[in-house]
């Protein structure tokens, strides 16, 4: 990329006269391997694309798990003003896809004598994987419910219990959601499909806890070392597809009525405070919240293969929820801009909230430590729980990486890896993975994704968040 | 027609050529669902029309894919069968033709959650028509 230099150690500049039309540089958190990865495809011309968004505020972002994805790369993060707007594809079609941690009292001992026969619940129990549908009966009435409720909606329809939405993000549930807002055509995509895992890179993992590294933190979050945990990463599912091209459309056309010139059309958007951009938002609320009540369906399934699996009550095996992060999302925040407290509409494009100890979004029982950041790697190496950190709030909005980050295409993945040899090769390392297919299987390869490990060790490097705990993968059950 | 996909580090497109646009949306159409499912798998037994207005090419491709991945996903349908009866302006009719998705027999592939618009083209090209598209998988 033209004109891409390092300012320090984990920062690189995207000035803007790499791409006439910038209005801000652009700033890419990654060490040189890292970096050398995102140079290989079109990612920083997106960074440099982004920042032509009008009223875009300080820089144009990217985690250190940046790659190509369409509009805004993946790992991308921006803010916009008030005189600004909010776009679709920053938040991209699986809006609130994202990742919740539950913890166990149990060990990796109790766990693995038996972790195929566990894993075959859980399967039985978790609808997954293409044209699947979800066991809960909802029509309208229901899907509005959960619409405008998120997760405590889903719960007081029996799928969950006390202590769930105090630990997730904004108490499971988002603001400004308006069922009126969603087509008719999401709704009917939605329907049936609450509670269900999708396929691609969505998963329930068991995994345990390696290693701790932050005492204090991992102590506060219920943390220690060989303790089993699992692991769920879902989203909106076609709901939340649907409101994304909906609300393309919309904004594809006030651009072009507004005669705005973008790099990309994929970035079509709409000024803040305008009657497109305020039904987005309360249409995006909403899949935020199906989102949300989703990975709480697929939680209490969970619960209920572990019952079966272990004859014994959840409770009783210590399955207390962790929490629940979306890193697809744009809402409004209050941050400091060039010396000055400002609302922003703050864009996660394949990003997480990383907020300090003492934020007051950060839920009551977290806020002296921190908000808890949930990291998925890959089904091969490993996972991470990470803690906010105030640099995050003067560098990043607030933000830190949400996964490893693809480095290889996933027809490249099919045709190099053999996921029959894959399953072999990861029940050699004590993994076993339960998927709908082989090919879909080689797809998620470890080697398809970039070292998680490294991903993390930059964002700490870079001040965005500390690492707290190492999760490793003992069962994987993909869609 | 001819229909090849193209490499993206995190999602997948597809690239057509067409000696006519109605030959075109077809063959867009044939290609996104071959990413779903084996073609051959699909039998046309059930039908459903399609009709679209758009403001430009662009827009009715996005339109038209994402079309048919609503009456996919709502309706728990695949296609397999495309016949685009007219394209006048900027305005598509069609009819496809596709069941009930069956995991158990139909041999699934991939899941496409939307067309996007980044690098979205459809264009005139010597003799015939030129379509790309990247979907979100």
């Amino acid at each position: 990329m033209e004109g891409l230099h390092r300012v320090s150690e984990y920062k690189w500049e995207i000035p803007r006269t790499a791409k006439s039309g910038m209005r801000v540089p652009g700033t890419v958190f990654a060490d040189e391997e890292l970096i050398a990865l995102a140079d290989r495809d079109r990612a920083l011309e997106q960074v440099a694309n982004v920042a032509f968004l009008p009223g875009i505020v300080f820089r144009s972002l990217a985690m250190p798990d940046i790659h190509w994805g369409y509009g805004f790369p993946i790992g991308g993060v921006a803010a916009f003003g008030p005189d600004g707007v909010v776009s679709p594809g920053g938040v991209g079609f699986d809006i609130s896809c994202g990742v919740r941690l539950v913890k166990t009292a149990l060990s990796e001992d109790d766990v693995r004598p038996g972790l195929e026969g566990l894993l075959a619940a859980m399967a039985s129990n978790v609808p997954r994987g293409l044209g699947t549908r979800g066991r809960i009966h909802t029509d309208e009435s229901v899907l509005r419910k959960v619409f405008a409720g998120g997760a405590k909606a889903v719960l007081d329809m029996g799928y969950g219990r006390d202590g769930d939405v105090e630990h997730a993000e904004r108490l499971g549930s988002y603001e400004g959601a308006d069922p009126d807002k969603v087509s008719r055509r999401a709704y009917e995509r939605g329907a049936d499909q609450l509670g269900t895992l999708g396929s691609g890179n969505h998963f329930l993992e068991v995994q345990v806890v390696e290693e701790v590294l932050l005492e204090g933190a991992a102590r506060d979050f219920g943390l220690f070392e060989g303790q089993v945990t699992v692991m769920i990463h879902s989203g909106s599912r076609g709901l939340g597809h649907q409101v994304c091209t909906d609300y393309l459309q919309v904004m594809d056309r006030v651009v072009k009525k507004a005669g705005l010139e973008l790099p990309d059309r994929q970035l079509a958007c709409a000024g803040l405070g305008s009657r497109e951009a305020d039904d987005y938002l309360a249409a995006m609320a909403c899949a935020c919240n199906y989102a949300v009540g989703n990975r709480q369906a697929l939680m209490h399934w969970t619960r209920r293969s572990f019952e079966q699996h272990f004859s014994s009550p959840e409770r009783a095996l210590g399955m207390e929820l962790l929490f629940d992060v979306s890193h697809n999302v744009a809402r409004f925040e209050t941050h400091d801009v060039e010396g000055r407290r400002t609302e922003v509409c703050v864009h996660r494009k394949g990003a997480t909230a990383s907020f300090p100890a003492g934020h007051p979004e950060v839920p009551e029982a977290y806020r002296g430590t921190g908000q808890p950041v949930i990291i998925p790697g890959d089904m091969g190496t490993h996972s991470y729980v990470l803690v906010g950190s105030s640099e995050a709030m003067a560098e990043s909005f607030g933000s830190t990486c949400h996964g490893a980050g693809r480095t290889m295409s996933r027809s490249r993945a099919r045709k190099t890896i053999r996921g029959s040899e894959l399953r072999q090769r990861l029940a050699s390392q004590g993994i076993v993975v339960m998927a709908g297919k082989d090919s879909l299987l080689a797809e998620e390869a470890p080697e398809a994704y970039k070292d998680v490990s490294r991903v993390v060790d930059v964002c700490e490097g870079a001040g965005l968040s500390r690492k707290v705990a190492r999760l490793r993968p003992m069962g994987v059950l993909k869609g | 027609m001819n229909c090849r996909t193209i490499e993206h580090t995190a999602d997948i497109g597809i690239e057509v050529e067409a000696g006519s646009l109605d030959e075109l949306f077809a063959g867009a159409a044939s290609g996104m669902f071959s990413l779903m499912v084996a073609p051959d798998s699909v039998s046309p037994a059930e039908s459903r029309e399609v009709s679209l207005q758009a403001a430009d090419l662009g827009e009715l491709m996005f339109l038209w894919l994402n079309e048919l991945l609503y009456l996919s996903g709502a309706n728990g349908l695949l296609f397999s069968s495309f016949d685009v009866k007219r394209i006048e302006g900027f305005a598509l009719e069609a009819e496809v033709k596709g069941e009930p998705a069956d995991p158990g027999r139909h041999r699934m592939r991939q899941d496409v959650k939307a067309a996007t618009y980044h690098e979205l083209l459809v264009e005139e090209r010597g003799d015939g028509w030129f379509a790309r598209v990247i979907f979100d998988v």
